[in-house]
């Protein structure tokens, strides 16, 4: 070893350049490499400044009215710059319409999953996956002019109800549970399904006793975040449920109010003109009670959001 | 209890065999099976029975409108004054929506690229699905939310921004650039709805991207790429097609968005390229909410004509972004 030392000290030194013309990029790269860092970087620090300014800006202006008499009163008789008022009917429509706008959707979105996975061969599974991946790109607003159109089949053109809401929630809806539905189903492992065929038992029963009853909680998940999406449309009710001003549990008569709409409504009304000098006139009153209630909408999508996820981590089966 | 359903010819004699086991050669479903099946069956079926049906009733409700003569058309077809064709509506009307979605689109795709690229190869793994959540967490903002944030906070603080850009353009000698200080322009509208397209457009590029085949991306490296590099000549060419219909999907989020556009934009029915002032254009969607509750007769057959347009443009966009991603997942070896 002694006697090469000195070419062994050449080598090495190569080695080093070597190492340091390979390891290290050359300035012109790295600089390039450094500033899509930051530039990426940067993408993401821009995304959340919207988002972290409209959950500010909603919760400190949502806050001033929010409080038990928003919501447990309508907006019934209440007009001007009055300090009174709520969203409890909003919230009410918005209630009954989205239920009824679930149980419509579930049963037919849960089949459809079901089909796909457990039956679906041939054309028509493969035009049905197309085309549910098509409808959810559907515009709300196309979904309630549909529903219109259906409806004033029946009821004339000027019919403005619930139950129009909430089949055209269900237009949205259903390709969203399908979508959710499908993917949980496929998750269940074959050796259930064959252990159960090996048992004698029915398609449909395995169906309905092992496959579903082992994604029932990722079924759950999905129904509960199809809810959260669909709680929030407004140019759909808008047009098939109008507004109102009085709590109406029922959407099979008159119109209803949700809480997007009467977001919208109250921002549309706009400041008020208030007399000099009168003391019960808000002149921004229309703006906090809009505020007020889309901070009691996102609450609602966010706790719809968190059980969704919650219920996933809680219920799924445990799998050795 | 789920035994007794099994099939009773399992026990038969050995004389009776023969015949049980030809008669069920073909199809073993009975009963309640076959039931199940057909329900199902049915279901996949109505789903396309409903969409289809949306198309023809779009058609059949629209059609007064696009058979009516000028005169009905002006006299009782609510269009603004001074039209009398359908086509002098819907015309601007799809340029509007059209400009403010393919604006939101280029604002929102670059920065989308760039959060997806952030989630999938640059955040430390556990921080990473995180941000996946918070970005999620954008998607389920309701849109009328956006509206309001828009309209009351956004519009007043990004109007001094757009002044501002303006007075820059103004310097070009060929275009003479309009703005309006309340901020309620189609630009203010364009920012609000790429925010909203942004969550789609990230998750379906974040789902590509980290798709890319671990070889390439290690080869890359191994070859001396930088990390910029290795994204450069192994992810991006990967993601693209990809990417390209995660973009036509935000896009066909943005043509069909109402309530941010209706409560931020101050409409006008022109064919203009003011972006930055008011009362200049108006997207489809935005016209039909807010003119269909005055609206009675052949004037909602005019909305719906015009509503027929929105779903035909749509569609377009939806079905090509979505060919283009099942395509790619026949011909990819990711999976």
């Amino acid at each position: 070893m002694s006697a090469t030392s000195p070419t062994a000290a050449t080598t090495t030194e190569t080695a080093e350049r070597t190492r340091a013309l390979l390891t290290a990029a050359d300035p012109g790269r790295r600089r390039a490499d450094r500033a899509m860092t930051v530039l990426i970087y940067g993408a993401f620090a821009l995304a959340v400044v919207p988002l972290v300014s409209l959950l500010w800006t909603v919760v400190l202006r949502g806050a001033e009215r929010f409080d038990a008499d928003f919501l447990l009163t309508s907006m019934r008789g209440v007009f001007g710059g009055m300090d009174m008022g709520g969203a409890y009917h909003a919230a009410v429509g918005t209630l009954m319409i989205t239920l009824t706008a679930t149980v419509i959707s579930v049963p037919i979105g849960l089949l459809v999953a079901i089909y796909l996975v457990e039956y679906g061969r041939g054309a028509l599974a493969r035009a049905t996956t197309f085309f549910v991946d098509v409808m959810t790109g559907i515009p709300s607003i196309v979904a309630g002019l549909f529903a219109f159109a259906l409806f004033s089949i029946f009821l004339g053109p000027g019919a403005k109800l619930g139950i129009i809401a909430a089949v055209a929630l269900s237009v949205l809806m259903i390709p969203v549970v399908v979508r959710s539905c499908e993917e949980m189903l496929k998750l269940v492992p074959n050796e259930l399904r064959e252990a159960s065929y090996a048992l004698g038992v029915p398609k449909w029963l395995t169906i309905v006793r092992v496959v579903l009853r082992t994604s029932v909680a990722g079924i759950t998940t999905g129904v509960l975040l199809a809810v959260a999406r669909v709680i929030g449309e407004t140019a759909p009710i808008l047009i098939t449920a109008g507004v109102s001003d009085s709590i109406n549990f029922n959407p099979f008569d008159g119109r209803m109010m949700t809480l997007p709409v009467y977001i919208f409504s109250q921002y549309r009304q706009g400041p008020v003109p208030c007399q000099e000098g009168a003391l019960d006139c808000l002149v921004d009153i229309n703006f906090d009670r809009a505020w007020a209630a889309a901070l009691l909408l996102i609450v609602i999508v966010m706790l719809l959001n968190l059980i969704g996820r919650l219920v996933t981590r809680w219920f799924s089966p445990k799998l050795r | 209890m789920t035994t007794t359903d099994s099939p009773p010819d399992a026990r038969p004699g050995p004389a009776r065999a023969p015949a049980r086991r030809r008669r069920r050669t073909g199809d073993t479903e009975r009963g309640f099976s076959r039931v199940f099946r057909w329900v199902a069956t049915g279901s996949g079926a109505f789903l396309l029975l409903v969409l289809a049906a949306v198309a023809v009733f779009l058609v059949a409700r629209g059609l007064p409108a696009l058979t009516a003569s000028p005169d009905e058309l002006s006299d009782r077809g609510g269009l603004p004054t001074g039209m009398d064709s359908l086509w002098d509506l819907v015309g601007p009307l799809v340029f509007g929506t059209l400009l403010a979605a393919a604006m939101a689109l280029l604002l929102a795709t670059p920065v989308a690229i760039g959060i997806a690229l952030f989630i999938s190869h640059y955040a430390p793994r556990r921080a990473a699905s995180v941000i996946g959540y918070v970005i999620d967490l954008l998607a389920a903002i309701p849109s009328v939310v956006f509206g309001l944030w828009g309209g009351r906070t956004l519009a007043p603080v990004i109007s001094d921004v757009w002044v501002w850009v303006a007075g820059v353009l103004d310097v070009l000698p060929f275009w003479t650039v309009e703005v309006t200080n309340t901020g309620r322009s189609l630009a203010t509208a364009s920012v609000v709805l790429a925010v909203m397209i942004l969550p789609i457009i990230t998750a379906v590029s974040r789902e590509v991207f980290l798709q890319t085949p671990t070889l390439h991306e290690e080869a890359a490296l191994a070859l001396g790429a930088t990390r910029w590099e290795m994204i450069r000549t192994a992810v991006l060419p990967f993601g693209r097609s990809g990417v390209i219909s995660a973009a036509m999907l935000g896009l066909g989020r943005a043509l069909g968005e109402t309530m941010a556009v209706l409560m931020i934009l101050s409409p006008g029915i022109l064919y203009s390229f003011q972006i930055f002032d008011s009362g200049q254009q108006q997207t489809i969607a935005a016209f039909i909410a807010s003119r269909f509750a005055e609206a009675s007769g052949l004037a909602v057959n005019v909305l719906i004509a015009t509503g027929l347009a929105l779903f035909v443009i749509t569609m377009v966009v939806n079905m090509a972004a979505r060919a283009i991603v099942a395509r790619r997942k026949e011909f990819s070896g990711a999976n």
